[in-house]
């Protein structure tokens, strides 16, 4: 890839230079260039830019370390696999949507964007086989630019490169269709199904996301012609806005598809992608010397190595990062809140930790009554008035951290409502008789 | 996440154990609710593989699909299911009582039955299921049907579709997962994703110690998920390589096949009657049973649908059924909130930590009447709360009365922080002096709520959503709960209030020759269908 930039090279030469460098300590925290790289795909990508606040899956990824085996070498293997009743369905189904060379893609395609379906055996489907990802993707992006115009053209599993903190991330969407008016669509075949019109809206976020990577790498094909086809062709190429999404209509194998807007995607996408060149800035700040390979290293070196780039650690993790099960026990071995979920962050201001959270909510040692003492005066029920009210609880709440302050106000509601809770709670009974003593609302 | 739901999460991680989320069981549960444990076969919608269920923990019933690709294998499971399920489904029709609305009459079932999944996508699998089912012709409705069921399977997946329906409504019991059971009640020391994991989640609650993503040295999970999705690792190298052996008539393939099955979901069975008895143990609210008439109103009014001989749940609801439904599931929301809190001091906790309500003790009482010809009583009353409740002077605040009225008062005046000057305005009878017990004495403790106790929806009337599906219309498959979420999927109808919906889709169903006809037609079936 680099070659093809060649006619930007005066523009670009530090930062070739800079990126140059980059490869290189990138290959070494791999663990040397023996080991194979791994190159990242549309679901790492789009997984990556869904939790783009981690340092550590941004450095393991940018330098093609193989996450799987990490996590195995650091004796937290990662859970994900793909059934074979799902794979045997989903390539049958590809097969189906792909077969008449074509012409049934396109024609759900034509009846999305109201363009006319060819006749029988009109699509052309070059042929894209090359040696190696870079060589595909040559082959796919010559391919594209000598689609006829005014004809219509589908490539079978293109390779596409998108370049991810200087190194290329190959990416092998479903297919690519090529409009008569020289435009490219991205094409999406899922085998989840839409059901009466209606679709499982997180497995439609994640075709989307997916889809706005290949979308991009489109973009970047489109920016930087092929080396061996250096002049701009004479169609009017352009990325589609919107990508075909093809599913199974209800319980039935047959095809039925929908267009997804990808501008938002795209962008969003975008924006998360271009701030992984921070690689380099992370890169930097990891000790000279340090390798992620898993092969000569105790399991001991090998956390003691991951543990010098920061992790962002959220449940989510768990569905989208093969580290998830390293990094929680970490997470929990530190005591992050964030291992109860992303969302409890936000209530609990600059208190990181459930020892600080506990100890802010059961401060008895705070010059407010608010906290057990208080607690202890509201729950004596019916003769608790011998307590000097404090009149104050409000304003010293105001002035003191407004988290802390709220924690303890929870802590203590929450323990006088358990004092008054189960055990004193009657058995049910009927609304229109008296109503146990610890009722909630007298 | 209240923050004190947060709390009660660190509690529970610091100590190791679940912590109470509440101090009485908020939902009805059966003296005999049908648990259901069913499994899927991975990368096809709906598609069954088996399923424990039954109403007794020592007698599991075993369905095993064992080869997921034949259809007349599924159809068996699927007439199996029917004869299991629908005894069940149908055993309360008949034992009525007698309401009384006004001049009308109306017959409510005494009961109805319940039904108990694990998980929410095991909620979602009762859909699916339904969905498949209701559509299917019968030997009696066209002879010439290709694949007739039993009258049984349609019958099934239009109870399945409105058990289904029925449990997007807020508080709504007829068909529930243990995982939102268990955790409305408890709080565990993980995160609320890993909450959907029933064993993990009973783990906690159970305080047994047990390591669910633990796997042996074969790679499979020694706690298999509680369906309805199996573990990949499973489907890859036990059950795979058993269905080919059934493929090849190997004798005892089928029995082994059944065995793998049973194997994954005994956990799952015993966790199910584990979380029951839990919940048992809790008091019930005392709202609980004003809930479950509502469900019973919905059970009997399918009961009269089915009767009736109306056609099968349409595939889809028009506008104005959908935005009926959704207006009475934001009702049945706020109304479930309310009644929680009056049940439960810890729901009502929450709701005084957010400053909805405050909970504190009486100080003064001055007795005071209202001007006018007949002067009625206005007593005013001063509360000492730490509470923080957002009431402006004039503002309402309502409590319940001891005998379980209801009282409103409104606020006269905050004279110092802390302190609360509330003007009686009901709740005190028809005469000039309040009705004994109505007005709070001096040293009394008192709550009162900035919400209204049953907002909107006389008790014990029956939703609007129970609206004949004739005059309105299907279900909605997909959940609304999820509009905002596919808001952002970035789908061209993102911009429509179901967002999930795909458009081009809609059009398709609606051009499409197959599609377009009756809305009750059944589903189209290729021979490829099945792999
Ligand atoms: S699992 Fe660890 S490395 Fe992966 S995204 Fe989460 S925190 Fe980052």
């Amino acid at each position: 890839m680099t070659a093809a930039r060649s006619s930007t090279a005066v523009r670009s030469a530090p930062s070739d230079n800079t990126s140059a460098r980059l490869r290189e300590r990138l290959t070494a925290l791999r663990g040397g260039p023996d080991v194979p790289s791994r190159p990242m795909d549309a679901r790492a990508l789009a997984a990556l830019a869904a939790n783009p606040g981690c340092d550590r899956r941004a450095l393991l990824d940018g330098a093609g370390v193989d996450k799987g085996a990490l996590a195995t070498a650091l004796g937290a293997p990662a859970a994900f696999g793909q059934s074979q009743f799902a794979f045997v369905r989903g390539n049958a189904f590809e097969a189906r949507v792909k077969a008449e060379g074509g012409a049934e893609l396109i024609r759900l395609l034509c009846a999305r964007t109201g363009e006319t379906p060819p006749e029988a055996g009109q699509v052309s489907v070059p042929d894209l086989t090359a040696d190696g990802p870079a060589g595909r993707t040559a082959r796919t992006g010559i391919a594209l630019r000598e689609a006829p115009v005014g004809g219509w053209t589908l490539l079978d599993h293109p390779m596409l490169s998108l370049r991810i903190a200087g190194s290329p991330a190959w990416l092998e969407p479903d297919a690519v269709a090529v409009h008569p008016d020289g435009s490219w669509s991205v094409v999406e075949i899922k085998s989840f199904p839409i059901l009466d019109g209606g679709a499982d809206p997180a497995k439609v976020g994640a075709a989307a996301r997916q889809a706005a990577v290949y979308a991009l790498a489109l973009e970047e094909c489109l920016a930087e012609p092929p080396p061996d086809m250096p002049t701009e062709p004479d169609a009017p190429r352009a990325v589609r806005d919107s990508a075909l999404l093809v599913c199974p209509v209800d319980f039935s194998n047959l095809p039925t598809s929908a267009l997804i807007d990808l501008r938002k995607q795209r962008a969003a996408t975008r924006r998360q992608l271009s701030r992984l060149t921070r690689v380099s800035e992370i890169a930097e700040r990891v000790p000279e010397g340090t390798s992620f390979d898993p092969t000569g290293q105790s399991a001991m070196q090998l956390s003691a190595s991951v543990d010098t780039v920061p992790a962002a650690y959220a449940p989510e993790c768990l569905a989208s990062c093969e580290l998830a099960f390293h990094c929680r026990s970490q997470a929990r071995a530190t005591g992050a809140v964030t291992t109860l979920g992303r969302a409890v962050r936000g209530e609990l201001g600059g208190l990181t930790t459930v020892e600080t959270v506990l100890a802010a909510a059961n401060d008895t040692g705070h010059e407010t009554p608010d906290g057990a003492e208080s607690a202890e005066s509201a729950g004596s029920g019916d003769t608790g008035g011998s307590t000097e009210p404090n009149t104050e609880v409000g304003g010293e709440d105001q002035r003191a951290d407004p988290a802390a302050a709220a924690l303890r106000r929870a802590a203590s509601l929450r323990a006088e409502a358990l004092r008054q809770g189960p055990s004193t709670v009657t058995a049910p009974t009927p609304a229109d008789e008296t109503p146990g003593a610890g009722e909630a609302c007298r | 996440m209240s923050l004190i739901v947060t709390l009660a999460r660190m509690e529970a991680l610091a100590s190791g154990r679940s912590q109470p989320l509440a101090t009485v069981r908020h939902r009805h549960l059966s003296e005999r609710p049908m648990v259901f444990v069913p499994l899927t076969t991975a990368g096809e919608a709906g598609a069954p593989l088996g399923a424990l269920l039954g109403t007794d923990r020592a007698e599991p019933r075993l369905l095993v699909v064992p080869q997921p690709r034949n259809r007349d294998l599924r159809f068996a499971f699927l007439a199996e299911l029917a004869a299991r399920l629908l005894p069940h489904l149908e055993s309360a029709l008949d034992d009525v009582e007698h309401e009384q609305h006004g001049d009308e009459e109306s017959e409510l079932c005494a009961d109805a039955p319940q039904l108990l999944v694990p998980n929410q996508p095991g909620v979602e699998f009762v859909r699916l299921l339904g969905r498949s089912m209701r559509f299917r012709r019968t030997a009696q409705d066209d002879p010439d049907a290709p694949h007739p069921v039993p009258t049984q399977v349609p019958l099934l997946g239009r109870w399945l579709t409105h058990y289904g329906e029925r449990s997007r409504v807020p508080g709504s019991a007829l068909l529930l997962s243990m995982t939102e059971l268990l955790g409305r009640h408890w709080a565990t020391g993980q995160s609320q994703l890993e909450d959907q994991h029933l064993g993990a989640l009973l783990g906690w609650v159970a305080a047994s110690d047990r390591d669910v993503e633990a796997r042996d040295p074969a790679g499979q999970l020694r706690w298999p998920p509680a369906g309805p999705a199996t573990d990949p690792a499973f489907d890859n190298h036990l059950l795979a390589p058993a269905v080919e052996r059934y493929d090849a008539d190997v004798p005892g393939a089928e029995r082994q096949v059944r065995e793998l099955i049973a194997g994954q979901l005994r956990p799952a069975w015993e966790d199910m009657w584990d979380g029951v008895e839990l919940l048992r143990a809790l008091p019930e609210g005392r709202r609980v049973g004003e809930r479950w008439k509502r469900d019973r109103y919905s059970y009997t009014h399918h009961r009269d649908r089915v009767r009736a001989g109306e056609p099968p749940q349409p595939r889809r609801d028009d506008a104005v059924t959908a935005a009926a439904k959704l207006a009475s599931r934001e009702q049945a929301q706020a109304r479930l909130d309310a009644q929680e809190a009056l049940d439960d001091p810890l729901a009502m906790a929450a709701r005084r930590l957010t400053g909805e309500a405050f909970a504190g003790e009486v100080v003064e009482v001055t007795p005071a009447w209202s001007e006018g010809k007949r002067p009625r009583p206005r007593p005013l009353v001063t509360v000492r709360s730490t509470d923080l409740p957002y009431l402006a002077v004039g503002g309402r605040a309502h409590r319940e009365l001891p005998d379980g009225g209801r009282q409103s008062a409104e606020l006269a005046a905050a004279p110092e922080s802390g302190l609360f000057l509330l003007r009686l305005v009901s709740g005190m009878g028809r005469g000039k002096e309040p009705a004994p017990g109505s007005v709070p004495a001096a040293g009394d403790r008192v709550c009162w709520t900035l919400f209204e106790h049953s907002p909107r929806g006389g008790p014990g009337l029956p939703d609007p959503e129970d609206t004949p599906w004739t005059h309105g219309g299907p279900p909605v498959l997909g959940g609304e709960a999820d509009s905002e979420a596919s808001g952002g999927t970035g789908t061209t109808g993102g911009a429509e209030p179901h967002g999930r919906r795909l458009p081009a889709a809609r059009e398709a169903a609606a051009t499409d020759p197959a599609a377009g006809q009756a809305d009750t037609a059944p589903d189209r079936v290729t021979t490829e269908d099945y792999l």
